[in-house]
This record gives structure tokens, sequence and C-alpha cells, in this order.
């Protein structure tokens, strides 16, 4: 069992065979980090970067975690302290780096395809750590495999993914992973945050949130990015909030169980209140140490692969 | 690949078995203190009938785990095919245990030391001993078995195939040779 391709760039086309493979496998490592020495000599030799050019803390981290624990050496690059801001282009920054003989890059950067470019420019294996409003599969990974421990399956399981979707690459790649295993996708939020034709992607589109957690087993909520400009596209946050929010009242009124994820940070108050947010704390958490099993099997898999 | 020999039938294999629980219970001096660890695949199932055989004799439950040692072996760069990991399932602490671990075959050596590594990584066992159905020879690292089932001394370009029931539909050891031969 290999996966098909030497990097992770997205979930658009990545066949099923390799999410099962990978949510499989992390099922083991997930066995590792419950262990009292959380650590196993699998990539033991290699050298990994974690390129991050926009700030980051649980993926970052969740990354550096993943990668110590499989005994990997890391090395961790951030804009801020480098020759980026001496005028370097990135290709110069890239090739220099991999000039120093490494094995694997995890890449974040505002611009989408950055990871792409990677690949054509170096011969690391490329993670794609979030590009742009583009993708960001492992996040998307580690949520599947949150949902298929919590309600054992994938298949026919119905998804909405609540709020910003036109700017989230959250969402994008929550949709491609999701559609592949074969379960419903809805997305729900203001009109000027679904993007047209987002149908076209095999998508429900739905604009009432009590609608949504009637018609659905789990409810993705995305975080509104406020440091993207999403102020612009409503007209207020509590407005927001009064709307699409997630509260203890909507949910009780709907009378319905459903499995809440969130990629984090919360913006309490906002998209969830903070009553629903702690309620839900242990889901939400879980969902992080589920993504560094994710990301160790990735890692995993991509670099043992010859 | 084809077959060379049977070298061990049903009957022989259950007799192997019931020998190896009395030779453990005789040098531990009784079940105190100790666990049963069987490696997968086969390992796994072998540590099984060790385990009902010892509740058979002495009618004591032993603590029974299985150890997944992929992530610790050390070809993966040499290897064609990735290895498709499992989980380790050792629901109790192995620390100050006597712990039998168990295997079918031992060949170089190199699994029972990544099984070694693994079984640090879970505590600090006060002893650990080997049991292998066979011993074939050919050992790369200085590691022996406390018990063997059966010493089969082989060429290299021979294999041994143990077959058990749990997944290969009977209890048999077969001699085969590859075609490198």
């Amino acid at each position: 069992m290999a996966l098909s391709s030497r990097h992770l760039l997205g979930l658009q086309s990545v066949p099923k065979e390799d999410i099962q493979l990978i949510l499989d496998t992390a099922t083991t490592f997930r066995e590792v980090l419950e262990r009292p020495i959380k650590r196993v000599p699998t990539l033991q030799g290699k050298t990994i970067v974690n390129l991050f050019f926009e700030n980051s803390t649980r993926t970052r981290i969740s990354f550096e975690l993943a990668e110590k624990r499989l005994s990997a050496d890391t090395v961790n690059f951030s804009v801020s302290g480098s020759s980026v801001s001496k005028g370097e282009t990135f290709k110069d920054t890239i090739k220099n780096i991999e000039a120093m003989k490494v094995d694997m890059v995890v890449v974040r950067h505002s611009a989408a395809g950055t990871p792409l470019f990677l690949t054509r420019i170096c011969n690391a294996n490329i993670i794609n750590a979030g590009d742009g409003i583009h993708e960001h599969p492992t996040q998307a990974l580690l949520d599947m495999y949150s949902i298929r421990e919590k309600l054992g399956r994938l298949e026919g399981v119905k998804v909405c993914i609540v709020g910003d979707v036109a700017h989230s690459r959250v969402a994008l790649s929550n949709i491609y992973g999701l559609k592949t295993m074969g379960a419903e996708v809805s997305v729900c939020g203001p009109s000027t945050m679904i993007p047209k034709f987002i149908e076209e992607l095999g998508v429900k589109v739905i604009y009432d949130i009590d609608e949504a957690i009637q018609q659905n087993d789990v409810l993705n909520i995305l975080r509104i990015q406020l440091e993207r400009k999403a102020r612009e596209y409503f007209p207020s946050i509590r407005e927001y909030a009064k709307y699409f929010g997630i509260t203890r009242e909507r949910l009780e009124k709907n009378g319905k169980e459903v499995l809440i994820l969130h990629p984090g940070p919360i913006n309490r108050g906002v998209e969830i209140s903070s009553e629903v947010a702690d309620g839900m704390q242990q889901i939400i958490l879980k969902q992080v140490t589920n993504g560094v099993a994710v990301r160790m099997a990735v890692l995993y898999l991509l670099g043992t692969l010859n | 690949m084809n077959v060379k020999a049977k070298v061990v039938d049903e009957e022989t294999l259950t007799r192997i078995i019931t020998r190896i629980a009395h030779e453990i219970l005789e040098r531990n001096k009784g079940t105190r203190n100790l666990v049963l660890i069987g490696m997968r695949t086969r390992g796994e199932f072998l540590a099984n009938r060790i385990f009902e055989k010892i509740k058979s004799i002495e009618n004591i439950a032993l603590p029974f785990g299985v150890l997944d040692v992929t992530l610790y072996r050390d070809d993966f760069r040499t290897r064609l095919k990735q290895p498709q990991v499992s989980v380790s399932n050792i629901t109790f602490d192995i620390n100050e245990k006597d712990i039998v671990l168990i295997d079918d075959v031992l060949y170089t050596g190199r699994t029972v030391r990544s099984a070694l590594n693994a079984l640090m990584d879970f505590g600090r066992p006060s002893s650990i001993q080997l049991f292998v159905l066979v011993d074939r020879g050919h050992r790369e690292l200085p590691i022996r078995a406390d018990y063997v089932g059966k010493n089969i001394p082989t060429a290299p370009w021979e294999e041994v195939k143990v077959k058990m029931k749990e997944v290969d539909g009977e209890d048999a050891i077969y001699l085969v040779e590859t075609k490198e031969g």
C-alpha cells in the first residue's frame, strides 16, 4: 500500500484509496500518541523544513510535533527575520534551502498555488499547509478523521460547512475530500460568502442556518476570517452572529443532535457562542489531537515512499 | 515459489505449543509477573495459542498484547513496497514485567531488534524472553531465542512459510525455494 503521489498539494485529485490509507494510518499514530513515549524512529535521518510565510499556531505546532514524533530533523522558517525581508526572491530562498539537502517541505503561503510552484523548482516532497484561499488538505483530512471516529463512517454522512465559504481553504479541501469519500456536502452562509457556481462541485447551498441544522449530521463551522476583510461581506458582526451563529438556544430549538466541528481559532460569540464552544470543547480539542496523528500519517506515507 | 517440504504438520505444531507453554512455566516458575506479547501477524496467533495453553494448565489468564513494529524497521530505504502499518495493542503496564515476546520465524534478527526498541518505548520491563516457532539461522545481529519450536537449517535462497489456521486456513510449516536459488 502506498500513496499515488509524492506530494500532498490538495484533495482535489486525491483518489479515495489514498484518503482511506491516510485515515487508516492515522489510527496507528493515534495509538502512538497514547503511549508514555510518544515517539517512533520511522523518519530518522530525514530533514523537514516548515516554511511558514503566513501566521499559524495550530498547524505549525501540529506539523512540528508530528515531525518530531517521527524522529525527523526539523527546521522552522518564518518570514520575519529571514532574507525575504532583505529582498530575496521566493525562488532563490527555496533554492538555497533545498541546497541544504532537505527531504520534505511543509509550506504555508498566502498565494494560492505556492505548493505546486515548489514541486516544479525543488525535489523534496511538498506538503501544503494552506495556500491562500485554495486548499488546506491536512485540515480537511483531520476533520474527516474526526467525523469518522465519531460517526463510524463517511459514506452517506450529511455535512454542512457553515460560514465564509468563499474565502475558506478549509471549506474547499473539505468539499473535495468529503465528496470523494461519498459524503453529502452542503454549504451555508450569507449569500455574499457563498461563491457563484459552487453547486458545480456537487454541493447543496442552504441560506438558512436552522434548515442546515435540521438537514445535517455534522456542522463544520468556519472561522469568520476578520484578517481577510470578512467584515465587508455582511453589515455587522452582530448581525452575522444573529443569523448564522451557533448558540445553545438555536440547537435546542431544533432539538436535533448534530456533531459540531471547528477548525479554530474560535471567534467566541461570532460564529459560535461561548457556551456551545465550551460544551463542544471536548470534540474541538480532540480535532487538534487527531490533527497530529493525521499529519504523522501524511509525513510517514510520503517520507517512506521510494 | 515451489514447496520443498512440509516440515511440520498440525499435530506437531500443537505439540510444540504444549511443550513451549510448559517450558515457559518451568523457566519462570509459574505465571507470576509474566505477560505475553505477540508480534503481528502470526506471532499474535501463536501468542494466543500459548495463552490458551497456559490457561488450561495453570487456570490463569495472562495479560496479552499485540505489537506492530513497522514504524521501527530499519529497511524503509531499501524496500520496494511500503509496508502497511497497524495498531499495537498493549493495554497494560509493562514496567517491571517479565515479557515473553512471540514471533513466527527468527532469521536475521532485525525484526526482533525493532520489537525490542518498540517495547522500550512502552516502558521498562524487568526481562524480555523470546519465543520463535522456527529458527532458520543466518543471524545478522547478536540475538537468540529463549524458546525455539523447531530449528530448521536453511539456505539463504530458501524461505520458511508458517501457516496458521486463523489467517491461512491450516496449521503447518513449509520450506519453500525462492527463484533466485
